[in-house]
């Protein structure tokens, strides 16, 4: 990587002798234009031209905010489980040699590999009273299928290779010579762990729950058949955008849509600060 | 099978003092939590799919999948596919070429840019076309007096699935591209050798693997895809239905063979999608990028 020279004052690009930079550059951003950047700004652009007073009416809807609960509320839920089950899972792939450990480390990415709705009707069926799971839990009073509990469900699913993916590279890359040392100098296991290897952990562990939380919060096809989508109860912020559509009501649609956009950018926001605040604390 | 990835330590791994490894207790608890919540969260799931699909016997199953709307749910997906997934790797090559090959302002922004469509809900993905092309939308208007059929239809479908898959083919070949440098096309070029030339005998063999790997998994989003789609098909059967779809009807009219015997098939999709990335990793890991996965 070549830095400008001072004297050559402000370019665009550092000269290259690697040709296409105009076409590819071109092509690339009349694309993003046409595919990403118009059709999200046309959502902004709806919901701005809803007024303050109608957006207002809609974000403040009592239907409106109880999804909007319910969808930030499980997308936590799951992404704090899956911090701990991801982590120990990344752990035993990193840490432990056993027979078929390649076999289980690429099913990690099944979620990413499995249609929504095939893990949304799969998952039903094993937690609806009469399924494998269901069956189980029922007699113990614990209903899954149709109730917030199973949106959780569905998004443990889908979460778990973010928290996985991201944290299994880092605990790769640690330094077994500094447990080593740790060891030597008296610390116990438990005190490695937590002081020694946690630390050096936190920022991808916070990157993985931030991952696995914003696709909860946006996810849909795995969601809407174990939910039962009762409204108030467990009903999903992206199925009440689809309701509205259905019924024709733009502007609702849009605002929720626009809501759910800001909260996200907003969230997205606080992990980039607190990434950067924890790398600064631990290095 | 010989695991390629050798680490310095393992043959030392058993004589390790305990102060580096758990305790054999300790280890065994942590195996037995992993192995219990991998095989409810992701194995069982897997084997219900495939179990529901054969209840009623092979011959149900195949009947289920030979019905005329689900040949023509497949026929759409894999025609969808065969669009969204070449537009998306044109588009990743050219940015990986202008983000990995040159210095210029701004490049952070773009590289942001690309991977917005993860950030988004794909009901929203599908939305923002409803609100661009639907009867009440920006273009509504125009495109009805001009007699062309976007949304409910196969183009609307195509592009939701575009907005989905976009960043899985650029984001695979910019840091693989970045991390290989231009050492090699600065030398053809030297030699002789045009633009066009450079990258078809150097780039793109440097990068195939790479490539491979995000065409996969661009093609496997791109045929799974169900909430985006959604919105924008308007669910009409054997015309703008796709598998995800069809799965949601068949199985909202109670017809679990039939859902479960579609979703068989792209649980296969997915599974050999996993077996040929796995392949993929251990074969040419060195020459994928290092900063793999989402």
């Amino acid at each position: 990587m070549t830095t400008a020279p001072a004297q050559a004052g402000w370019r665009f690009r550092q000269p290259s002798v690697i040709p296409g930079f105009g076409l590819t550059l071109g092509f690339s951003l009349a694309y993003l234009t046409l595919i990403i950047l118009i059709p999200l700004s046309g959502l902004i652009w709806r919901s701005a031209a809803l007024g303050w007073t109608e957006f207002w009416a809609i974000a403040t809807d009592r239907r409106t905010v109880n999804t909007l609960e319910i969808s930030f509320g499980t997308a936590f839920v799951a992404a704090a489980v899956n911090v701990v089950f991801g982590t120990l899972v990344a752990w035993v792939l990193v840490r432990y040699r056993f027979p078929g450990r390649r076999i289980v480390d690429a099913m990690v990415d099944l979620p990413f590999a499995l249609p929504t709705a095939v893990a949304g009707i799969a998952l039903t069926t094993l937690y609806a009273p009469n399924g494998w799971i269901g069956k189980l839990l029922m007699p113990l009073g614990i209903k899954v299928a149709y109730t917030p509990l199973g949106i959780i469900i569905a998004l443990v699913f889908i979460g778990l290779p973010f928290v996985v993916r991201t944290v299994q590279p880092i605990m790769e890359e640690i330094d077994k010579e500094v447990e080593e040392a740790a060891a030597t100098l008296g610390a116990s296991r438990f005190q490695i762990v937590t002081r020694v290897l946690f630390p050096g952990l936190a920022p991808a562990i916070v990157t993985g729950f931030a991952l696995a939380f914003a696709r909860g919060v946006g996810e849909y096809g795995s969601v809407i058949f174990i939910a039962g989508n009762l409204p108030y109860k467990s009903e999903i912020a992206p199925l009440l955008i689809v309701i509205r559509l259905e019924e024709y009501n733009y502007p609702a649609a849009t605002a929720i849509a626009a809501i759910m956009l800001a909260l996200s950018f907003v969230m997205l926001l606080v992990v980039n600060l607190v990434q950067t605040w924890s790398r600064k604390r631990y290095g | 099978m010989a695991d390629p990835e050798i680490k310095s330590y393992e043959p030392h791994h058993e004589s390790q003092s305990a102060a580096v490894t758990e305790s054999r207790p300790a280890r065994a608890v942590l195996m037995v939590i992993v192995f219990a919540f991998l095989g409810i969260f992701l194995l069982l799931p897997l084997i219900i799919v495939f179990k529901e699909a054969f209840a009623k016997g092979i011959g149900a199953y195949t009947e289920a999948l030979g019905s005329p709307d689900t040949r023509s749910a497949i026929r759409l997906t894999l025609l969808v596919a065969a669009i969204s997934v070449p537009l998306n790797l044109v588009f990743g090559i050219s940015a990986a070429w202008a983000i990995a090959k040159f210095e210029f302002k701004g490049k952070a922004f773009l590289t942001t840019l690309i991977d917005l469509p993860f950030s988004v809900s794909p009901v929203i993905s599908g939305l923002v076309y409803v609100l661009l092309f639907g009867a009440q939308g920006l273009l509504g208007a125009w495109l009805k007096a001009h007699g062309i059929v976007i949304l409910f239809a196969v183009p609307g479908i195509v592009l939701a699935t575009v907005f989905v898959t976009f960043p899985f083919v650029a984001r695979e070949l910019i840091p693989l591209m970045q991390e290989q440098g231009n050492g090699d096309e600065e030398a053809a070029l030297s030699l002789g050798a045009n633009g066009w030339q450079t990258f078809w005998h150097v780039t793109l063999p440097n990068i195939k693997w790479g490539l491979l790997y995000g065409v996969l998994l661009c093609n496997a989003r791109a045929m799974g895809e169900f909430g985006a789609v959604s919105v924008v098909s308007g669910h009409i059967r054997g015309l703008t239905n796709t598998m995800p779809l069809h799965v949601e009807i068949l199985y909202n009219e109670y017809n679990a063979v039939g859902a479960f015997a579609v979703a068989s098939l792209l649980a296969g999709l997915a599974l050999v999608t996993l077996v040929l990335k796995t392949l993929l990793e251990m074969r040419y890991g060195a020459e994928l990028a290092a900063t793999r996965g989402h």
